[in-house]
């Protein structure tokens, strides 16, 4: 087991949230805006406290992780990031090798998991560019690239997509997806329906800060809850959500 | 990850080409020499260059006067104004990558100013420790801008260069007022001090400064790495290990004592923690490994150098030293301010 949340609550965003997440999977966050989403993610990363009731990982509580132990079992990716200054998209994804260096610079591992993090990321191309030249979705995908130099059991995303376009969304998915089949934990907010219903191995629906729905997606994104949390009406039509006009 | 990666971008897949690591690490090692080159010869020439001519040999000769210039006019004040050099743009470094925010610098803050007024009031007073007044009146700035500009958990760049600005009003306002009611001898003390020149110091003001701004400034180098975090953002270093916080406060208290102890000495002297650190991040990129070390030493000899042209251009009248670096950093920062507007996401 990765994450258990027990009646987490937060000054804001989330109200009462509980659930039990496994060691692997892609696991996709929905729910409409305001629902607590980004907070959730943003507890699970251990970066909004102090927070009430318990979130505890691989059975230690988030507040007793030392920093450093804790950013070696868990990336997180924020939905976009502002840098101001001359860092290449290499030295960005550099960054990621910190929680395993002691030292001044980075050890030879260290650049064979920058190496391999940005092919799986699929930024090779553009590594010795200065990161603010970037265009959103390049940015987004060397910000992906910093996350899996981590090397991380559990993977926390605020809306991937965001910038991808439709090529770089679907791969983007499809490695979440293979890196949820092959060990890692991928949680991952969304708001696109149709590709956590495609990719995603379970669904969390959020709704005023609670979990509004919890399991498989086919299960999970019914017309009903759909509704119900987000206030649209849609069939689903051979595994499709459509939306009505 | 899953044995094949897949490639989906149209470009062709060859790797740009890349440093190897040995390499990054040799070409900051030369980087950092070079600045440090730099810094020894200026502080080296510096003290032979002025109105009266002497030699290097006579002087360490103890023959008078060449022994009294060099060692007692010259040398002392081009060590000050080397070691305030190199802490004041180690701390525009520091402000910069804490505040990301390229415009920060000790002297657009109003953290100087802030300085100014604690050691104005030392002089007024006639207290000694004018070190200390400056050291506070530098934190108590900071706090106070960092706190108008603290929007939510962000800070806001415009809101920060405008508290900065009135900042600076404000304390000048305080000086003024206490110049006003100054005697006559104070005032002039008041006034040789705020136009940011350097004079001559006593040896064992020197040693307690260095004794304090080197080893600053070496613990603010050594955590070199987490600063690139930093200047990245506070959840960027965080969810990378980074203990945010302390590091935090540990870059505000040494910007402050560096500021504070260098204000009260040389008075407010601007623009140097802007113009060192921006030329060298265009010429060695944004790691603040390389970018640290050599803003110390660059910091050092570009303070040297503004100090013995401020001796030397119109001599035997002085320009004081902050008179010559706020003519080159005025026009500077109104440069930087336009091409960042140019910038896409400003």
């Amino acid at each position: 087991m990765s994450f258990r949340a027990r009646n987490l609550a937060f000054a804001y965003g989330v109200a009462d949230v509980s659930f039990d997440l496994d060691a692997c999977g892609f696991v996709a966050i929905a729910g409409p805006n305001g629902a607590g989403k980004s907070t959730l993610l943003g507890i699970m990363a251990g970066l909004r406290h102090p927070y009430r009731g318990s979130c505890a990982y691989e059975n230690v509580e988030l507040r007793q992780w030392r920093r450093r132990d804790f950013a070696r079992r868990v990336a997180f990716l924020p939905q976009t990031v502002r840098v101001e200054f001359p860092f290449t998209a290499e030295q960005v994804v550099l960054m990621g090798r910190t929680p395993y260096g002691g030292g001044w610079y980075e050890s030879p591992q260290d650049f064979a998991a920058v190496e391999e993090a940005m092919r799986t990321a699929d930024v090779l191309p553009f590594r010795a560019r200065d990161f603010r030249s970037l265009s959103g979705g390049e940015r987004q995908r060397v910000i992906l690239a910093s996350a899996l130099a981590q090397q991380p059991r559990t993977l926390l995303l605020d809306e991937p997509t965001t910038f991808l376009d439709l090529r770089h969304q679907l791969a983007m998915y499809r490695l979440l997806a293979a890196l949820g089949a092959g060990g890692m934990l991928v949680v991952s907010v969304t708001h696109d329906l149709n590709l956590a219903l495609q990719f995603a191995d379970r669904a969390l629906v959020m709704r005023d800060g609670r979990i509004a729905g919890d399991g498989p997606p086919r299960e999970v994104f019914s017309p009903d809850l759909i509704e119900r949390v987000f206030g649209v009406r849609v069939e689903i039509d051979g595994g499709w959500i459509r939306y009505g006009r | 990850m899953d044995g094949k990666p897949e490639i989906v971008s149209g470009q062709a897949c060859v790797p740009a080409e890349r440093d190897k690591p040995e390499r990054i690490a040799s070409r900051a090692a030369s980087a950092t020499l070079i600045a440090a080159i730099a810094a020894i010869a200026a502080g080296l020439a510096s003290p032979l260059i002025g109105s009266a001519h002497i030699s290097l040999s006579r002087a360490f000769a103890r023959a008078s006067p060449d022994y009294e210039i060099f060692f007692y006019a010259r040398l002392p004040r081009v060590l000050l104004a080397m070691i305030g050099g190199a802490a004041l743009s180690v701390t525009g470094v520091l402000f910069q990558c804490m505040l990301r925010d390229p415009l920060a610098e000790p002297y657009t803050l109003g953290v100087s100013s802030g300085a100014s007024v604690g050691a104005v009031l030392g002089i007024c007073f006639g207290l000694r420790a004018t070190g200390l007044l400056s050291l506070g009146g530098a934190a108590l700035v900071l706090l106070i801008v960092l706190g108008i500009a603290m929007e939510g958990r962000r800070l806001s760049s415009f809101t920060l260069m405008l508290a900065g600005v009135t900042m600076n009003s404000i304390a000048f306002a305080i000086i003024l007022f206490l110049h006003s009611t100054a005697t006559f001898s104070q005032s002039f003390a008041i006034s040789r001090w705020l136009m940011g020149g350097l004079d001559a110091v006593e040896y064992s003001t020197l040693a307690w400064l260095a004794l304090i701004v080197l080893p600053v400034c070496a613990a603010v180098i050594r955590l070199a790495r987490q600063w690139n975090l930093l200047a990245v953002g506070d959840d960027w270093a965080a969810s990378r290990g980074v203990s945010t916080g302390a590091l935090v406060i540990f870059g505000y208290v040494a910007g402050s004592v560096l500021t504070g102890l260098v204000t009260s000495l040389t008075g407010p002297i601007g623009f140097v923690g802007l113009i060192v650190p921006h030329a060298l991040r265009l010429r060695l990129g944004a790691d603040h490994r390389v970018l640290l070390p050599c803003s110390f030493f660059a910091g050092a000899a570009f303070l040297c150098v503004c100090d013995t042209l401020s001796r030397t251009v119109i001599a035997p009248t002085e320009i004081p030293a902050g008179v010559l670096t706020a003519l080159a950093g005025g026009p500077f920062f109104i440069w930087l301010l336009r091409s960042r507007r140019r910038s896409l996401w400003l």
